[in-house]
């Protein structure tokens, strides 16, 4: 994966509260393999029950703006390859589910949380149209719809969105410490290994 | 580390590997259990040219697709099982697959296997991990790559969450559940509530509980944003554990028992947040929207939209939109065109037995479906004579799995149809694309199905239980 500093692009607008990962991505989708492309499952039953839908009215869109609560439910990271696959870069929302926030950043999508009142602000100024926007991941700043916005974001995060890293990669420097505490651990609490 | 210690603290400080000087955690993983799901991450980890760290703390079990009723299994869910299976087999993994005894909902076969023990740390691909914290294990769910991740290298990078006791003070009335409860504290507190927080459940009403409404509760932590539910283990938990098929023996399970009597909570430990809830204000309760935040008391009406605030009030009006009901409805009056019982949630055999204590001897007036969260929960309700129950009440009695609670097997609910079901999310198109969703306990479903509509299951239970 690699890592991104800056985007700049189109922001929309989904003026919901708790957009779960059902929704994301409907279960019933979740079989085909990665590589077909999971872009065309995103929000896939909402667009088509509501067809002047936003993410219908524009042929790319790079960043959402949306209420509380995004991604929250189910872990399945299929809802933000979902969003990666279809363009979106950046959700800003007031909070995230915890399990999504950690596949999306694991996917370099950045969930950057702002308050409920720079949101509403942000929902109200763009309402239907889209809007221009820019994000700066080395200040936690962005640029949408006119406004100048600093938005949260954990420094551990910010620096794996940045640099693309991979976990693995990470984690096998550590082997060392790992097989010791593996040792240690059965060692000392020998019934922590299953039995039969 | 001096000083009174958190349950939380003490799982998390015995399974840190090491910390990076940005306060990130490796953390060991004692248990790693996937399903047909894990598809993603098995692919990563071969296209790394790498296999599984320990295949001997990893288990394999078919839930989300498994078939729950006799005909043709479609070929895109054949082949999301063949490739558990056929990945399984590749790595060594220990296999519950379609048939095997131990079969079931992975979160209901953890502790019927005895794979689920206090102090371990468990992970699994699946929001719903939250589940095994009744037995005072710290346990929570993955996305795929982090699923990637522990199969490669048996750990997992985590920032430390904040901390949430919830002390139950009193009881709850024998018809009340800890599904009521934990819809009575998500619609209090929000879905997002505890969202960042492990939460340790304590109180009296919690040590009243049986290790099953534990689960319950634990299960649904996830609903209401907690990263995971904790409950110190007690006299239950080892009575529970005690022989189980992977359970320690001998003299291992003198030195686990030590071990796990130091799993508590100390005296004065500090917690970021406190919240108290007081048992007796539990009513019998439903949703009514498209979040599990969106619970009433049974005895309660639709809310109104137009005297909510901005945010919430659109959000509401949407709800009730696509849940196709009136503001101002008693609660009590919603017809249903079926109901579901079974999932992680309440799939287990204290879950059947009240919702067979419930229609013995009654009719259902709607259609309904009630598949048992294991092979092993199945037989023991047919020997019970719980399947009969069901069956003579003109429900359908199935195969485990996690069936209609998610619908990826093909068990959904038709569009515009109404389930009162015993399942854990009411999230729009959760159950089948249009499909519209009442939470409640599986006594509240026969209650339900008994009557053709959501209903107090309080007055059918008298003399019952």
């Amino acid at each position: 994966m690699s890592g991104w500093t800056k985007i700049n692009g189109r922001a929309v607008a989904l003026p919901q509260s708790n957009i779960d990962t059902d929704q994301l991505i409907p279960a019933r989708f979740m079989t085909a393999a990665r590589s077909d492309g999971y872009g065309k499952f995103l929000l896939h039953d909402v667009r088509q029950d509501i067809e002047d839908h936003v993410l219908n009215q524009f042929a790319s869109v790079d960043i959402l703006v949306t209420r509380r609560n995004f991604g929250s439910g189910s872990s399945r990271e299929a809802a933000v390859y979902a969003l990666v696959d279809f363009g979106i870069k950046a959700v800003f929302a007031p909070s995230f589910g915890d399990i999504f926030q950690s596949n999306a950043v694991n996917n370099g999508l950045l969930p950057a949380r702002l308050s409920e009142a720079d949101i509403e602000v942000l929902i109200a100024t763009i309402g239907r149209e889209d809007a221009n926007a820019a994000v700066d991941l080395t200040t936690s700043t962005a640029h949408i719809a006119g406004q100048k916005l600093s938005f949260d974001l954990d420094p551990v995060w910010r620096q794996k969105l940045v640099n693309g890293w991979d976990d693995i990669d990470l984690t096998t420097q550590h082997n060392k410490e790992i097989d010791a505490f593996r040792a240690a651990r059965f060692a000392v609490h020998p019934w922590a290994l299953p039995t039969s | 580390m001096n000083g009174p210690q958190t349950l939380f603290s003490k799982l998390w400080a015995s399974h840190e590997v090491t910390r990076r000087d940005d306060g990130t955690s490796l953390l060991w993983v004692d248990r790693h259990l996937v399903h047909e799901g894990s598809h993603h991450a098995f692919a990563k980890l071969q296209s790394r040219g790498m296999s599984v760290a320990a295949p001997e703390l990893t288990f394999g079990v078919v839930d989300h697709y498994a078939p729950t009723r006799s005909g043709e299994v479609a070929s895109d869910i054949r082949r999301m099982i063949d490739t558990l299976g056929r990945n399984a087999r590749a790595q060594g993994i220990r296999l519950f697959d379609l048939r095997d005894s131990g079969q079931g909902i992975v979160h209901v076969i953890g502790p019927e296997q005895g794979l689920t023990l206090p102090g371990l740390l468990i992970n699994c691909g699946d929001s719903h991990t939250s589940t095994h914290g009744a037995f005072g294990a710290l346990a929570f769910g993955v996305g795929a790559t982090e699923v990637a991740h522990i199969l490669a290298t048996q750990t997992i990078w985590q920032r430390r969450p904040k901390t949430m006791r919830m002390t139950i003070n009193g009881a709850l009335e024998p018809a009340v559940t800890a599904k009521d409860l934990a819809l009575h504290w998500i619609s209090t507190l929000g879905a997002d509530g505890a969202r960042g927080h492990a939460i340790e459940y304590a109180g009296p009403a919690i040590r009243a509980m049986s290790m099953e409404a534990r689960l319950t509760l634990c299960n649904l932590s996830i609903e209401g944003g907690g990263r995971l539910g904790l409950i110190a283990p007690d006299q239950q938990t080892f009575d529970y554990i005690k022989g189980r098929n992977f359970a320690p023996k001998g003299t291992d399970w003198e030195r686990a028992l030590q071990d796990w009597s130091a799993l508590a909570t100390d005296e004065g430990a500090a917690f970021d947040q406190e919240v108290t809830i007081d048992a007796n204000d539990v009513a019998p309760t439903v949703t009514w929207g498209t979040s599990p935040e969106d619970a009433l008391p049974i005895t309660a009406r639709v809310p109104d939209p137009a005297i909510m605030s901005g945010a919430k009030g659109q959000q509401a009006r949407a709800s009730l939109d696509y849940m196709g009901l009136e503001p101002g409805m008693a609660l009590d009056a919603i017809s249903i065109d079926q109901v579901f019982i079974g999932s992680c949630t309440n799939g287990r055999i204290e879950d059947l037995r009240m919702a067979a204590s419930v229609l013995k001897g009654r009719k259902a007036k709607v259609p309904g479906l009630v598949s048992p969260g294991s092979a092993a929960v199945k037989k023991q309700a047919e020997a019970e004579g719980l399947a009969q129950v069901f069956t003579q009440a003109g429900l359908e009695w199935a195969q485990s799995g996690c069936s209609m609670c998610v619908g990826m097997n093909g068990d959904r609910v038709k569009s515009g149809d109404r389930c009162a079901s015993s399942t854990n999310r009411n999230f729009k198109g959760r159950q089948g694309r249009g499909a519209r969703t009442h939470l409640m306990s599986p006594a509240m479903v026969a209650a339900a199905a008994v009557y053709g509509h959501l209903a107090d299951v309080r007055p059918l239970l008298e003399g019952r239980t």
